[in-house]
């Protein structure tokens, strides 16, 4: 994980999931932390399986997990 | 008297209360540096004029005054009411504060329960809650097992909580890791047709609006 405040779990990267929603746009948290002017980044729900984050150790694989997540945390599949 | 020991000295363990209980030790410690700096802030903010002591006091009652009924309320309304139910899972916060609660700006997103869906709510990062709506979150809300283990084995942590589900239901876990803030609709519990709402929130607790219960039968 990078250093600082940093609101996408380390649990969650480099894992695969689908939008579940967009949210709109809010100040970024990441520069807000700091007392820095935060620029507006768009924020999506992302719903990952269970067997995505766990492999093998998930409960029930098709159980899932939805996070908050913005844009700059985000690459396209 | 817990500290009549005439007989030994106190440099050491006090072991347990007559109720069997461990001493918590008194807060004497030294206030923190981030205690030091909200009590100057505030005292500030009062000499400068910019706020006053009893608008601190009367925050500090409405955030106290914030319970799990107010989302009771709102749950039995949706149980009662199919378009209030709707306009609920569409929009929770303009919901919430169509029945008057004021929520301040607070984001909220409402996840319902049904035969074949269970949700929890967890936040990994810090405490995130729908303080505005529900009040302060219980302690284990907020503890490292709590917020690391929902995420991982939520069954066996519902199986904890007394809820066991079959494989067949779909757990949805919700990370509340920004903006947003959750309550969970809980299903209807059978035998409460033609019930009145608030009879119906009574039978709406704390853990089923975070999942880590379901709503009393009547």
């Amino acid at each position: 994980m990078p250093p600082g405040h940093v609101r996408a779990p380390a649990y969650l990267r480099g894992k695969q999931g689908v939008i579940e929603r967009p949210l709109g746009a809010f100040h970024n948290p990441e520069q807000l932390a700091y007392g820095l002017v935060a620029d507006k980044k768009p924020l999506y729900r992302v719903r990952f399986t269970m067997a995505e984050l766990w492999g093998d150790a998930a409960e029930n694989p098709e159980d899932t997990l939805d996070a908050e997540l913005y844009d700059h945390w985000l690459e396209r599949l | 008297m817990p500290h009549d020991h005439p007989n030994h000295s106190h440099d050491h363990d006090h072991g347990l209360s007559p109720s069997g209980h461990p001493y918590r030790a008194d807060n004497d410690e030294p206030l923190t540096y981030w205690q030091r700096m909200e009590i100057a802030v505030r005292e500030l903010l009062i000499e400068k004029g910019r706020i006053t002591a009893a608008e601190i006091a009367n925050q500090i009652e409405v955030m106290d005054a914030r319970s799990p009924a107010n989302g009771a309320a709102v749950v039995a309304r949706a149980w009662s009411d199919p378009d209030f139910k709707a306009r609920l899972l569409a929009d929770a916060g303009a919901a919430s504060r169509e029945m008057g609660f004021d929520i301040g700006p607070l984001n909220l997103i409402a996840v319902e329960n049904t035969d074949t869906t269970h949700n929890l709510i967890v936040c990994t990062l810090c405490s995130c809650y729908p303080r505005n709506l529900l009040g302060l979150p219980p302690d284990w809300y907020k503890t490292r097992e709590y917020r690391s283990r929902a995420v991982r084995e939520p069954r066996a942590v519902l199986r904890e909580f007394g809820v066991n589900l079959p494989d067949s239901t779909r757990i949805r876990v919700h990370d509340s890791t920004a903006d947003m803030r959750y309550i969970i609709l809980p299903a209807r519990p059978a035998g409460t047709d033609g019930m009145a709402e608030p009879d119906l929130a009574r039978l709406v607790t704390r853990d089923a609006m975070i999942g880590t219960g379901l709503a009393r039968t009547p």
